[in-house]
């Protein structure tokens, strides 16, 4: 968000256990933790709409894209790279 | 001749990735490139604490990330909200939360994330450690 807000186009990728933080059925209150999912919902409103999410990584741990909190653009492991590539530049978090 | 920023994301001393970090800084700057900012995120911002005593027969890394900015006039930038929930503050930051006790100095300075996007725009290539 404070990369678009300096007029960056950014793109957001969601890769293996990262796709995790999406799921909309999760109580992180019951663990002390802070719900930062809700906080994906921003990412509109931020013309933050390149949202990538590996369907691989997905299917890996059962979770359908139905049951994310936000909409996604599934992409294909292999295209991974491809679009990174098209970055000009990469962080990983 | 390019124009880098780095960002460091890794604690000093738990991997290698900080001292990487310098390293490629000051052969940035030896070679004549530009390094535009160093700046320190999530557990990066440790490599802020003025409080850290080195071993006498260990590399210095908190001496010569002073060294470096000082020599080459390299902005280190830390992440004011990463920093202050590990304990890296101000002394304005402390005074405000009435905290005695501070871990952050010159030429390490508090800055938002808003520096990241600033210091990106500016620069050839972003590396991150």
């Amino acid at each position: 968000m404070a990369m678009s807000n300096f007029a960056q186009d950014v793109s957001v990728f969601f890769i293996e256990d990262g796709v995790l933080q999406l799921l909309l059925s999760q109580d992180p209150a019951a663990i002390d933790a802070k719900a930062y999912h809700k906080t994906f919902k921003a990412l509109e409103f931020y013309d933050i709409e390149n949202i990538y999410v590996c369907r691989q990584s997905l299917e890996q741990r059962g979770i359908k894209s139905t049951q994310l909190c936000i909409e996604v653009t599934l992409i294909e492991h292999d295209d991974l790279s491809s679009l990174l590539a098209s970055q000009q530049h990469v962080m990983s978090f | 001749m390019s124009s880098f920023t780095l960002l460091v994301t890794s604690a000093p001393f738990s991997q290698q990735n900080a001292y990487s970090a310098y390293r490629f800084a000051l052969a940035a700057v030896q070679s004549k490139h530009t390094v535009n900012g160093i700046f320190f995120y999530q557990s990066g911002t440790l490599n802020g604490s003025s409080l850290q005593i080195t071993p006498s027969d260990e590399f210095d890394l908190y001496a010569a990330w002073q060294t470096l900015s000082k020599e080459f006039q390299v902005p280190l930038m830390v992440c004011v909200s990463a920093a202050s929930k590990r304990g890296i503050t101000t002394a304005d930051d402390a005074r405000d939360s009435d905290n005695p006790h501070f871990s952050l100095a010159s030429p390490f300075e508090s800055v938002g994330l808003g520096e990241l996007a600033v210091l990106i725009n500016n620069s050839d290539r972003l590396i991150q450690f």
